[in-house]
């Protein structure tokens, strides 16, 4: 029994059942929250785990395309057509909140809002592998963005839930139980106080009454 | 820095060897290419102060850069995302995942392999 270093009394009793009504309170929100988290990290991790093999994939052809590109062309070539991109790519960041967990949303903008417009070379001097490579790029950024969003979304609700749980532990196996004990010490504490001062308090009459006694039993005249 | 402010714009860098993510700028990501192990820790920092908003981190990087990846992790920005590179995949992308369920979870019950 792990009992607080409190004085037993009536006032601390108070206070603490107090406390306890709050621990008990938080605890129920913590693990609501705990609950909560889990379901929506589950859901997002399932997705992330598909999206990641997905990108993973496509990137992996992206680099295939950029291969075969670079063994038609010349370097030189290659780089001149990378080295000066039309395209320019905005994150407008935002907030979204999912229990107390700030997550960051991301919503692109590029500058030429056109599909075919993203190719910064002529197609005379480079190969078609090249446009291949740069079109599935171009079509693969929307998903790389949305995996980073979820990816992030993952790796900061992994962290919360962490720290939940712990919290909900700490709760219910310190915080909860040193309070119980404690009010239970303080309750009988003061209830053997008051059984000490009903016992004196019957001696005491006891004794006054064993007086009256032997002092009407010294003086018979007395009224 | 934008932090703090709610809706901003930032931009996006791509981290790697030369080889991997030249093409990334063609479509206008903003390049930074790394070619000696030794350079990358102090290339990454460069462009979290620089206040880019996701980072794409080709997965050798990203194996390199594990310990400062693992701070950024837990701030709110920027994303670190680690991507295949042109030598192949080595499953770094999975492995971070795979250990945000069992920090979360207590045990992988996702990716279990």
């Amino acid at each position: 029994m792990a009992v607080l270093n409190v004085n037993p009394t009536r006032m601390e009793l108070t206070r603490l059942k107090k406390q306890l009504n709050t621990a008990l309170r938080g605890h129920k929100l913590l693990k609501d929250k705990r609950d909560e988290l889990m379901r929506q990290f589950l859901d997002t991790v399932r997705e992330v785990k598909v999206m990641r093999e997905e990108t993973e994939k496509k990137i992996n052809l992206v680099h295939t395309h950029f291969l075969l590109a670079s063994s038609v062309m010349s370097k030189e070539t290659l780089d001149a057509a990378l080295m000066f991109p039309k395209q320019e790519v905005f994150l407008e960041t935002g907030k979204k909140n999912i229990m107390s967990v700030d997550i960051p949303t991301y919503d692109y903008k590029t500058r030429t809002g056109e599909q075919s417009d993203i190719y910064a070379y002529g197609f005379a001097s480079t190969s078609f592998e090249l446009d291949d490579a740069v079109g599935g790029l171009a079509e693969l950024l929307p998903q790389l963005l949305i995996l980073a969003e979820k990816e992030k979304a993952v790796k900061l609700m992994a962290d919360e839930i962490e720290k939940t749980r712990r919290r909900v532990n700490a709760l219910e196996h310190v915080l909860i139980p040193r309070y119980q004990d404690t009010i239970h010490f303080i309750a009988g504490k003061l209830e053997e106080n008051e059984r000490s001062s009903r016992a004196r308090l019957m001696k005491v009459k006891d004794m006054m009454i064993e007086e009256q006694i032997t002092y009407k039993r010294n003086h018979p005249d007395a009224v | 820095m934008w932090k703090g402010c709610v809706n901003c714009m930032v931009k996006i860098a791509v981290i790697g060897d030369n080889e991997s993510i030249k093409g990334f700028a063609a479509v206008g990501l903003e390049i930074f290419p790394c070619e000696r192990d030794e350079d990358a820790p102090a290339l990454l920092k460069r462009v979290v102060d620089a206040g880019y908003g996701v980072l794409y981190i080709t997965e050798h990087y990203a194996t390199v850069l594990s310990k400062e990846i693992e701070k950024l992790n837990r701030q709110f920005s920027p994303s670190v995302v680690p991507i295949p590179g042109v030598s192949g995949n080595t499953g770094i992308g999975r492995q971070q995942l795979k250990a945000a369920v069992e920090k979360a979870v207590g045990s992988d019950i996702i990716f279990h392999s």
